[in-house]
């Protein structure tokens, strides 16, 4: 018997117990999706919550993150480092259930996992991450993802299938990247891969180039990045935005070709390919997408706007001005879950205030970010006036502050990574 | 803010009853957690913030990052989203336990 069928029996075992044995009363608040946003609703649930009877379902035993996956593509992490289970969580009480949940029925109130059990709550947390839209791309299905790898999804793919191409790719080789248009997760992601590419070009394959072909014309912290790739990188990074024909519409997995809106084909030893994204299917399939393919959700409690009952948080969601970054969803995922929990107990969720922080690591000591505060206002979501912005660039910093800055940065940087895998996979 | 009118402010916040709209010092302390740690004890190269300054000190480098009047990478950008009444409750959250009451 495998663990994943062992786990399915024993989550039907608890299931199938008499009510009084569950020491049921205690409203049912179940999550689903054990990523930055679900595994942190999980926590702060069981922390900040003990009325609450709480399950997080999450189809894999161990998680890889994204964020430092990049830093394994150059080498400055192992995969294991960046992998994490569920054990510490269970011991703190969150009845945790491995399989792959199926579908939602908002009517009845319960998620129905693969083999058909249903996992019945009184108020759902959604943190259902993203699916990539095989198919946007000419040519560029899960197929073509074997030769041409995405390393967006870690649980499609890991990153290190990607890494060992890197690893592979002749000297002198050409590394060709496509990056998707807005939105997207992780929006800082693919101009850090750049950099931690670059990083590893650097010190073992210096005569290799690396093509950024972009379907924008600008990205997030895209003054620090271009200026560290100058200063870090000089010569080995070409990006291409979308009026510079860098928009990919088809590939060629067999000819290891990608070809742009004006018929340019250009021919990678290792191409990266991050193509078009949506909430994931789940949540398609629940109604709780717009027509964009992404969760409307109301700002003050990431209520969905379209299905009561249902809290959707993370990557899957519309929450502009909120990036689709790890720290965001754990964020929204603990006013969600206030939010859930008064609703459950009568009253009005409390006033919220979101918050964000990405670091990217550009090179070795140097790291970067851009924050963000964020609150609810007449409806909508507001990133507060005056408050948040990316690091400062180079010129604007006294000479003998530059290298500190970005130093402590890239220390900053490892902290949070530390801080926030600790707290959601509940190590410390 | 003296800091007796921060002490009374603080003490307004914390005997305020649950009602529509109250903010929750451990969901402000979120931003706080992500990188401080979520008992607020820091990790490898970010300072302790839990038990390290009485509330007033708190306050007063909260303060004085929002102003820019203290070096920071990132918690002047930071500080310039939050209010004096939120630095208040999450002083009252971090401060030192012998300054609780």
């Amino acid at each position: 018997m495998n663990a994943t069928r062992r786990s399915l029996l024993a989550a039907a075992g608890l299931l199938a117990l008499p009510a009084v044995a569950r020491a049921q009363a205690r409203p049912r608040l179940v999550v689903l999706g054990g990523g930055f946003g679900g595994a942190s609703a999980a926590r702060f649930a069981r922390d900040r919550h003990p009325e609450l009877d709480v399950t997080l379902i999450e189809r894999s035993r161990r998680f890889t993150t994204c964020p430092y996956g990049n830093l394994v593509l150059a080498g400055r992490r192992r995969i294991e480092d960046i992998t994490f289970g569920y054990d510490q969580l269970a011991a703190r009480g969150v009845r945790v259930i491995h399989a792959e949940a199926r579908a939602v029925d908002a009517e009845a109130r319960a998620v129905r996992l693969a083999d058909g059990t249903p996992v019945p709550y009184d108020r759902l947390v959604m943190s259902p991450g993203i699916d990539l839209r095989w198919g946007a791309i000419e040519g560029y299905d899960e197929a073509a993802s074997a030769r041409m790898p995405h390393g967006w999804v870690p649980w499609l793919q890991p990153i290190t299938v990607l890494a060992e191409q890197i690893r592979a790719m002749p000297q002198g080789g050409v590394f060709v990247m496509a990056i998707p248009d807005n939105p997207f997760r992780c929006p800082p992601g693919p101009y850090e891969r750049i950099s931690m590419v670059a990083d590893y070009f650097k010190r073992h394959n210096p005569r290799a180039k690396i093509i950024a072909l972009d379907a924008k014309n600008g990205f997030s912290k895209q003054p620090l990045f271009q200026d560290a790739w100058a200063e870090l990188y000089p010569g080995l990074v070409e990006w291409r935005g979308a009026s510079n024909d860098g928009r990919v519409m088809r590939v060629d997995a067999a000819a290891m070709t990608v070809e742009t809106e004006f018929r340019e084909r250009i021919r990678g030893d290792v191409v990266n390919v991050i193509p078009p994204q949506s909430a994931a299917r789940i949540a398609l399939d629940a109604g709780l997408a717009a027509d964009s393919g992404w969760c409307p959700v109301k700002p003050e409690s990431f209520e969905s706007a379209r299905v009561p009952g249902i809290h959707v948080i993370g990557d899957a969601t519309i929450a502009v001005p909120m990036p689709k970054s790890g720290f965001a969803a754990s964020s929204q995922a603990k006013q969600a879950v206030a939010a859930a929990a008064a609703a459950l107990s009568g009253r009005p969720a409390p006033e919220p205030v979101y918050f964000n922080t990405c670091y990217s690591h550009v090179g070795e000591e140097y790291g970067i970010s851009i924050v963000g505060v964020f609150r609810a206002q007449g409806g909508r979501l507001i990133e507060v006036e005056g408050s948040g912005g990316i690091s400062p660039r180079s010129a604007a910093l006294p000479p003998n502050r530059r290298a500190e800055y970005r130093r402590l940065e890239a220390i900053y940087a490892d902290g949070w990574y530390e801080s926030i895998t600790r707290e959601m996979f509940g190590l410390a | 803010m003296s800091w007796k009118a921060g002490a009374a402010a603080v003490a307004v916040a914390l005997s305020a009853p649950a009602t529509a709209g109250a903010q929750e010092a451990t969901l402000l302390a979120g931003a706080c957690q992500g990188c401080h740690g979520v008992s607020g004890a820091g990790s490898s190269g970010i300072p302790a913030i839990a038990g390290t300054m009485s509330r007033e000190d708190f306050i007063a480098v909260m303060q004085e990052f929002r102003a820019n009047r203290r070096e920071a990478t990132v918690m002047g950008r930071i500080a310039r989203g939050y209010t004096d009444a939120e630095f208040n409750a999450l002083a009252a959250h971090y401060a030192k336990q012998e300054t609780r009451r």
